[in-house]
């Protein structure tokens, strides 16, 4: 017997009145994760992928459609799975400290610090507890974010194109750190992006969305091994077939 | 429903307004009813209209002249900063003198009258849109006068075309602020040192016959007119070439 | 080693104000004027003021009544500005009285405060509670208002209650905004003590500059008032800076070197 999908998303729609007319942004989404599962949704900008991951993560209603974590269905935004910002969502009047305790509130004060130290350094920003935010580069301000969200120990993880607006070393990096990170804390993780690369380097598998009203084109698994090497034949040969998948040519 | 909340919640408070207006002892605070009729006689006596004017005449006068000589020497010691280095001193301790401190050395040199208050308003308004236009200058980024220079932009020019717009958005806010308190200016000045407008309406009122009926009546003048005021200069901050500073 | 730019950081202003000094006394002597009074008559009509005590006492007056009006302000203000941005209802029900209710000068209340308190510190406290309370409540307002939906977002994500949301997020992202609007009102507040004072009491350094006038013509006691009440704002408004340069609100004021 297979164990039951962590997410399940099933028949959903959304629709949104604007001025006069309804525009459809998803059509029909159905889709389902394994418990551990890194799955990228990969679609062209303003696709409705980040209104999918809204919806699932509690913060959109459906117009319809269901979306199920762990059999149960998705009534609004809970702790046991976290959002991180595609907008960098650090809360600027807080230290490192501040920020990755923020979620923590229901603990005691011996079990929060440790918490606090630990994700600190997980995500390698020891020696940066009492900074704030404006004092931090980008990456580090994203590693906070991702610090701030498994401190609360979520078992789903939303991320919405986290890495998008960083410089493409410090993406790669990031890239890298995430795979550890996860390796560390096995947490299901839906991650939305419109980066053929970097959906190849960290999904377990691709879901492909159309443009509008956004459905599932098609899911490509991605059967590589970590760590993947980046000019390896399958992993140009997967790359081809997702360029492929979205409409571009080969060449330019 | 949401339509008429506001009026709903006005109208309450006027309910609430004209019930304790009732129940007072000294009989002599208005209700709105009250205080109606008293802008109706103030307007047929044809003070209200006479009141406004001389006003907004005032605050007009010296709003304007502030403006007009605030600004450019704002800008230039936003430019130079040694101009600013010099000066800016200078300027931080005059701005927190209530203008109504100089309502006697304001009289000295004018005497009393309209270029008394016209003074003070002037006063109100240059100090605080001075800074202003000072700092918009200095938060201009310098990436756009880099842009500016690299199309080969004189100094003047870089002023006019580069500096000037750049720094509009927050401007236009300075020059709202301080129009308000240009408003907040006249009617305490008026109160003190001249005797026409709304400010000396509400003296006047009090002073010669506890007439609180018009001293509220005034008020609400006062009130509208600010708000027309406010709301005017609001519309300036909506327009197209100006939004993109005020953020989303 | 200072640097040249770190003299002149020094020496300009030194050199203006001397010059303004300068200039002031040269204005005086050329115009033969009698009643306008020198600079060195002001600095003797400084001393005389604290000799005689009442520099401390007008001034202690002036301080106490903003202290009063302004706290009352302070305490209401910032409530009610959340709650009208928290809650859209009540911002639409009464923003017509608020907006009606703010252009009107603090000043044009002085004959209903005097009606209600009487000739009597409560008079002047009104006034400055007035003033000070409606940017107040504005400032806080629009501050609840733009605060990014990510934030709020993300603290419900955390299962954040209402209450807790207010405490841990809406507020400090407000703060900034809240603060600004704090000094502007604490700038009102100090102008309204002074006209204030010239019109409803018989202390404080609004009363000192009108007395002085009517009382003799003392214009040196007169202009002297003037720069203890400019020395004083000054002070009040680098303070109220201060709290603007604070690491937590500092975010806040990015592009606001002012």
């Amino acid at each position: 017997m297979t164990p039951p999908p962590k997410v399940s998303i099933r028949g959903l729609s959304m629709r949104f009145p604007t001025d006069g007319s309804v525009i459809e942004v998803l059509s029909s989404i159905d889709l389902e994760v394994k418990d551990g599962e890194l799955v990228c949704i990969l679609g062209p900008s303003g696709c409705g992928k980040s209104t999918l991951l809204n919806i699932v993560g509690g913060f959109l209603k459906a117009t319809s459609g269901a979306v199920l974590i762990d059999e149960q269905e998705v009534a609004g935004p809970d702790p046991r799975r976290i959002f991180v910002f595609q907008e960098r969502g650090v809360f600027p009047w807080l230290t490192v400290e501040g920020n990755v305790g923020f979620g923590l509130f229901r603990l005691g004060a011996a079990e929060r610090a440790e918490r606090i130290a630990y994700y600190v350094k997980l995500v390698g920003l020891s020696g940066f507890e009492n900074a704030y935010p404006q004092e931090l580069s980008g990456g580090m301000k994203q590693r906070l974010e991702v610090a701030r969200a498994l401190a609360v120990n979520p078992d789903v993880l939303f991320l919405d194109e986290p890495f998008g607006a960083l410089d493409s070393i410090t993406r790669l990096v990031m890239r890298s750190e995430l795979l550890r990170i996860r390796r560390a804390e096995k947490k299901t993780i839906l991650f939305v992006t419109h980066d053929i690369d970097e959906s190849v380097q960290l999904a377990d598998r691709v879901v492909v969305m159309s443009t509008r009203p956004a459905t599932i084109r098609r899911i490509v698994e991605i059967d590589m091994s970590h760590p993947r090497d980046l000019s390896s034949p399958r992993y140009i040969a997967l790359r081809d077939l997702l360029l492929g998948e979205i409409g571009l040519a080969h060449k330019i | 429903m949401k339509r008429l909340l506001p009026f709903s919640a006005t109208a309450a408070l006027l309910i609430v307004w004209f019930l304790a207006a009732h129940r007072q002892v000294s009989g002599l605070f208005p209700d709105p009813l009250q205080v109606l009729k008293g802008l109706l006689e103030l307007l047929r006596r044809g003070l209200l209209a006479k009141y406004v004017v001389a006003s907004l005449f005032r605050v007009t006068w010296g709003y304007s002249l502030a403006v007009v000589t605030a600004i450019p020497l704002g800008l230039l010691l936003g430019w130079y900063k040694r101009g600013e280095r010099a000066l800016n001193p200078l300027l931080q301790l005059l701005r927190p003198i209530s203008p109504l401190a100089w309502i006697p050395i304001s009289i000295l040199w004018f005497g009393v009258g309209d270029v008394a208050a016209i003074f003070l308003i002037f006063l109100a308004s240059f100090l605080p849109l001075t800074a202003a236009a000072m700092n918009a200058v200095r938060n201009v980024p310098p990436t756009l006068l880099r842009a500016g220079r690299n199309f080969g932009l004189s100094n003047p020019r870089l002023l006019v075309d580069v500096i000037l717009p750049a720094a509009l958005p927050q401007l236009i806010v300075a020059l709202r602020i301080s129009l308000g308190v240009a408003w907040l200016v006249v009617v305490a000045a008026e109160m003190i040192a001249v005797n026409s407008g709304l400010g000396f309406l509400i003296v006047d009122a009090r002073n010669a016959g506890n007439r609180y009926d018009l001293v509220v009546a005034g008020m609400v003048m006062i009130g509208l007119i600010g708000l027309v005021l406010d709301l005017g200069m609001q519309q300036l901050e909506k327009m197209k070439a100006l939004k993109w500073g005020y953020g989303s | 080693m200072p640097t040249r730019s770190d003299v002149e950081r020094v020496l300009l202003p030194l050199g203006t104000a001397a010059l303004a000094i300068v200039a002031w006394s040269l204005a005086v002597r050329l115009t033969h004027t009698t009643v306008f009074p020198s600079p060195l008559k002001v600095a003797a009509g400084l001393r005389e003021l604290a000799a005689r005590g009442v520099l401390w006492r007008y001034t202690g007056d002036s301080l106490r009544r903003v202290a009063t009006g302004y706290s009352l302000a302070l305490v209401l203000g910032v409530p009610a500005g959340l709650a009208l941005g928290w809650i859209p209802a009540l911002a639409s029900a009464f923003n017509p009285v608020i907006q009606m209710a703010r252009p009107i000068s603090p000043l044009a209340w002085m004959p209903l405060a005097i009606l209600w308190f009487g000739v009597s510190e409560a008079a002047p406290d009104l006034l400055i509670f007035l003033g000070a309370f409606f940017p107040i409540v504005v400032a806080s307002m629009n501050g609840v208002r733009s605060v990014p939906a990510m934030y709020l977002q993300a603290g419900r994500n955390f299962g954040l209650s209402t209450p807790r949301l207010l405490a841990r997020v809406v507020f400090p992202a407000a703060l900034p905004q809240i603060l600004v609007g704090l000094r502007i009102a604490l700038g009102i507040a100090w102008l309204v003590v002074v006209a204030a004072e010239m019109i409803a009491v018989d202390s404080g350094l609004g009363y000192l500059i009108i007395d002085s006038r009517n009382a003799g013509k003392r214009y040196d006691l007169v202009v002297a008032g003037m720069l203890l009440i400019g020395a004083i704002g000054l002070v009040l408004d680098v303070v109220a800076r201060r709290l603007e340069r604070l690491r937590s609100v500092r975010w806040g004021f990015q592009g606001e070197t002012a």
